[in-house]
């Protein structure tokens, strides 16, 4: 039958499509993971067919990576780093994204649209008078001072994403909760909050995703290798000199991105919706 | 115009049978009414008539033509949809050219036929709307003028006037019904609001659970319901059913009055009621209460034009009938409705 | 006893002051900071500022560095959005239809997004090596390549240039992709079945029903996408610091190796203010597009 026929060459072709999309936009951490595996001797002999190995798979460059190099430290910078500014993003967008939900009339709208643009403001504009500023709090070279900056682009994202979701509880709740003895903060605190799980750890998602991610303000603010996060160590401190870890950087960009990339995928439709809300119905 | 079949149709989602094994005709310009409650695959089986979905077995034919396996498109069939689905960023005038446009009519054509179906639902000040301005009333018939506008041999309508309220969908099914006659097409519509069915159909088709359980007029579904689920489906408050060893009984609560209100010449069944609680709706007053002795003590409800003026009141005892003519007898075990006439006749005049 | 009026009309502001506060101080301060130097001559070893009005611009508009930047800048963005939002819709569309292993699918093509760039970055910088390049290997074994061509990606300006929009696309194609998707599945179901009944074929269905209905988000997609990539510093650091010769230069990456690493403070301040305008540009954009669609 030719219906059939068309049918199947249809879904060939978006099978064909589909694997040619997810072969480029995966290649490179496919490439990170043979990279992370092989001897050096077989990284460096342009004859031998790169996607196969010639030498028996090595653990060599993961060991370099973790006794050699002080990636354990970045790891650990970075996790510091993260989960204080996941607090203080939570300590501050949680209430202002309550507020905004429930402020009245044109101004909660307003002010909300206007929070979340700041999130469009990049760090490469403000990357220098921060420089500054960290210098005058005597702060440079120092965790604490992205611990300091870097809420400057969570708050935002965050404070907009959760006003979103507190809109979507009923001011019926609270109400209900302020009937039966409550004060409006306790009310938010024992009753809002709680049925907004959800909303918040997506928060807190994004907000350690972002602190993985950086680069500018670490860059800018660290110069001891000691003090550096993983998106910054890898790419400055593995790649200086002319000798090139291949292995071990690649070994150490997989270890850094796949964790978070699982979690990610986790809350990617919560994300979507932040960055959608208003143009979806 | 054409006639529509569907032939032995199946359809199966993973585990679930949504439609299994229909027959179905509606004939030409017929008004047919799939009547069922919801997840009952009166939709289901539209969208197969439709082509949106494919059957997992049978063949639908269109006015002599089998169409299983072609595209809606081919059809030439218009369908409503509950949510009438207008292209929201087209004017009203763009939602109704565009099956027109699809089928490459030129544009003198397209603007003459808009112009014919807009009139056709007073809907020509709105031409240049979007949908998004226009109430539910004004949605449903760009809805319609979308659908005739293409003068289609089928008219699939799928719950076309859930979305209204109403007071306005009362006004809008007589509408429906007119611009049908007018146009002559025949038309499948999907529902599961009998009192729509009654008032629309030629004929309903009773489905539940992916069977047909009837196919007829609406007087035939009413009166001579063909088991109990139709039986009990349609009508409001349900057929009454007692149950008698292998047989159950069911008479509609209207046909359920005193005695003394039955001309004396009737056949009739007399059956004694002990009445519990009686309701004033205005035109009927609603009796419940529970059968007696020689009958089991079954609860039934009566349902009493207010112009009848016996008194029943809570607590007493009345002796209420049946005519025999108005009695519908079903097999217990199997539920279908048994053989009528003179076998039906004697059976009961023994319990009287 | 405070009314529910009064609690309300304290409480509410009480709650957005702090997070209002941190914004004016870390975003809002630094900003007015940002024109503030750069209109004095600060740099990393100054005791004292000077007020030099204009001439920080003055200096960078009349580099040649500066025309540099601000073409490859432009180019970057524009041509990596045009791809991003073609590939965007295709993928998208790939993706509204069900299979299995959607999961996994849908996890690797978001790992680009998701993955740290300057390490994404680092991966690309490994694969277009100038000696060990995967890709040249790959075209030579199946015959693109004859055997004296072997192009130097990253050292060649236009090879930079092209390697430079490619990791653009890759990083932003996911985001691109994800929010496209949530704007085909907010299309009902209904609307594509009238369609199909309306005789609508494969390209009247895609260009006058699909494509118009998802033109909002995508919009907001390539908002986005702007910012990201008109804003990036990261991807030229890493892959070329601006190389050969300061010919993949971008604004951003010109004004962190002008203001951190050669410490002329006032400059750098000067050439990120660059950046601003399509900032406003595209919030207006942005603005207008959240409230044309809440009028829907």
């Amino acid at each position: 039958m030719t219906g059939g026929l068309a049918r199947t060459a249809r879904r060939v072709g978006r099978f064909g499509l589909l694997a040619g999309f997810v072969g480029f936009l995966a290649f490179p951490f496919y490439w990170m993971l043979i990279t992370t595996f092989k001897t050096t001797q077989d990284l460096h002999n342009t004859e031998y067919n790169p996607y196969l190995f010639h030498d028996p798979p090595t653990l060599e460059h993961l060991r370099t990576l973790f006794e050699d190099t002080i990636f354990l430290q970045w790891l650990w910078n970075t996790a510091f780093v993260g989960v204080l500014v996941v607090i203080i993003t939570i300590v501050l967008a949680v209430p202002a994204g309550y507020s905004l939900a429930r402020t009245t009339g044109r101004w909660g709208q307003t002010l909300g649209v206007g929070i979340f643009l700041t999130y469009l403001v990049p760090p490469t504009i403000l990357f220098i008078p921060l420089a500054r500023v960290i210098a005058w709090l005597g702060l440079q070279d120092s965790l604490w001072s992205l611990v300091l900056v870097y809420p400057s682009i969570s708050v935002p994202f965050c404070t907009w994403l959760l006003m979103g979701f507190f809109k979507a509880v009923p001011r019926d709740l609270e109400e209900a909760a302020m009937l039966d003895g409550l004060s409006r903060l306790a009310a938010f605190v024992r009753v809002v909050v709680p049925v907004s799980i959800a909303g918040i750890l997506t928060c807190v998602i994004f907000t350690f995703t972002l602190v993985f991610q950086e680069f500018v303000y670490g860059v800018t603010f660290i110069t001891a290798s000691t003090n550096y996060t993983v998106s910054v160590g890898v790419p400055t401190f593995l790649v200086r000199g002319d000798v090139y870890f291949w292995g071990s950087m690649m070994a150490a960009c997989l270890i850094a991105s796949l964790p978070i990339a699982v979690i990610y995928n986790l809350f990617v439709d919560r994300f979507v919706a932040g960055f959608t809300a208003g143009a979806v119905k | 115009m054409a006639i529509v079949e569907a032939r032995n149709i199946s359809k199966k989602f993973a585990e679930v049978t949504a439609v299994e094994q229909i027959n179905l005709t509606a004939e030409e310009g017929e008004f047919l009414v799939l009547l069922g409650p919801s997840g009952c695959g009166k939709t289901t089986l539209m969208r197969m008539i439709a082509g949106l979905e494919q059957p997992s077995a049978g063949r639908i034919v269109i006015g002599g033509r089998d169409v299983t396996d072609l595209p809606p498109r081919t059809r030439n069939i218009a369908m409503v949809f509950q949510s009438y689905a207008l292209y929201p960023h087209m004017t009203v005038a763009g939602n109704i050219a565009f099956p027109l446009r699809a089928r490459g009519t030129s544009k003198v054509e397209t603007a003459e036929r808009v112009t014919w179906a807009a009139r056709m639902f007073d809907i020509e000040r709105l031409l240049d709307r979007k949908p998004r301005q226009l109430s539910g009333g004004e949605r449903q018939r760009v809805a319609l003028a979308r659908a005739v506008v293409r003068k289609p041999e089928v008219f699939l309508l799928d719950e076309p006037l859930s979305n209204l309220d109403a007071k306005l969908r009362h006004s809008a099914r007589d509408e429906l019904k007119q611009f049908q006659r007018n146009l002559g097409t025949t038309t499948l519509y999907v529902t599961h609001d009998q009192v729509e069915a009654m008032g629309l159909g030629d004929r309903i088709a009773v489905l539940n659970q992916g069977l047909v359980h009837q196919i007829g007029t609406p007087q035939q579904v009413y009166d001579r319901p063909a088991d109990i689920f139709v039986a009990t489906f349609i009508g409001s408050p349900p057929m009454n059913l007692v149950e008698l060893d292998d047989v159950v009984l069911g008479f509609r609560p209207e046909s359920f009055l005193p005695e003394e209100v039955h001309p004396a010449q009737d056949g009739r069944s007399r059956l004694p009621f002990r009445i519990t609680r009686s309701e004033y709706l205005g035109a009927d007053r609603l009796v419940y209460g529970v059968l007696e002795p020689p009958y089991p003590p079954t609860h039934v409800i009566s349902k009493l034009p207010t112009n009848i003026r016996v008194e029943v009141n809570s607590g007493e005892r009345h002796d209420f009938a049946v005519r025999l003519a108005d009695l519908n007898r079903f097999d217990r075990a199997s539920g279908r409705r048994l053989a009528e006439d003179g076998e039906a006749a004697s059976a009961t005049s023994d319990l009287t | 006893m405070i009314g529910l009026k009064d609690d309300e009309t304290r409480l509410l502001p009480l709650m957005l002051a702090p997070a209002v506060s941190y914004i004016a101080l870390l975003i809002g301060f630094p900003f007015v900071l940002s024109i503030a130097y750069s209109m004095t001559n600060i740099s990393v070893g100054t005791t004292e500022l000077k007020f030099v009005g204009l001439d920080n611009f003055i200096s960078v508009v009349g580099s040649q560095t500066f025309w540099v930047a601000l073409k490859n800048t432009c180019i970057i963005t524009l041509v990596s959005q045009v791809f991003v939002v073609g590939l965007g819709n295709v993928l998208a569309g790939l993706l509204m239809a069900d299979f299995t292993g959607k999961w996994w699918v849908r996890l690797l093509i978001l790992l680009p997004w998701v993955a740290p760039i300057s390490l994404g970055s680092i991966g690309w910088l490994w694969i277009f090596d100038s000696i060990y390049s995967v890709i040249n290997w790959t075209a030579r074994a199946i015959g693109l390549l004859g055997p004296f061509d072997w192009p130097i990606w990253l050292g060649q300006p236009d090879l930079a240039m092209a390697s430079i929009i490619i990791v653009n696309v890759w990083r932003l194609l996911p985001l691109a992709t994800v929010i496209i998707l949530a704007g085909l599945s907010s299309i009902p179901q209904d609307i594509h079945d009238a369609a199909h009944v309306d005789g609508a074929g494969f390209w009247r269905h895609h260009f006058e029903i699909t494509m118009p209905l998802v033109l909002p988000i995508t919009l907001i997609a390539v908002l986005f996408g702007i910012v990201f990539t008109f804003t990036d510093m990261i991807v030229v650091f890493v892959l070329t610091r601006g190389g050969p010769y300061d010919t993949t230069q971008v604004l951003a990456s010109w004004a962190f190796f002008t203001g951190i690493q050669g410490g002329d403070l006032a400059e750098g301040a000067a050439i990120s203010l660059f950046l601003f305008p399509v900032l406003v540009a595209v919030a207006i954009l942005f603005l207008g597009v959240a409230r044309r669609t809440e009028v829907t």
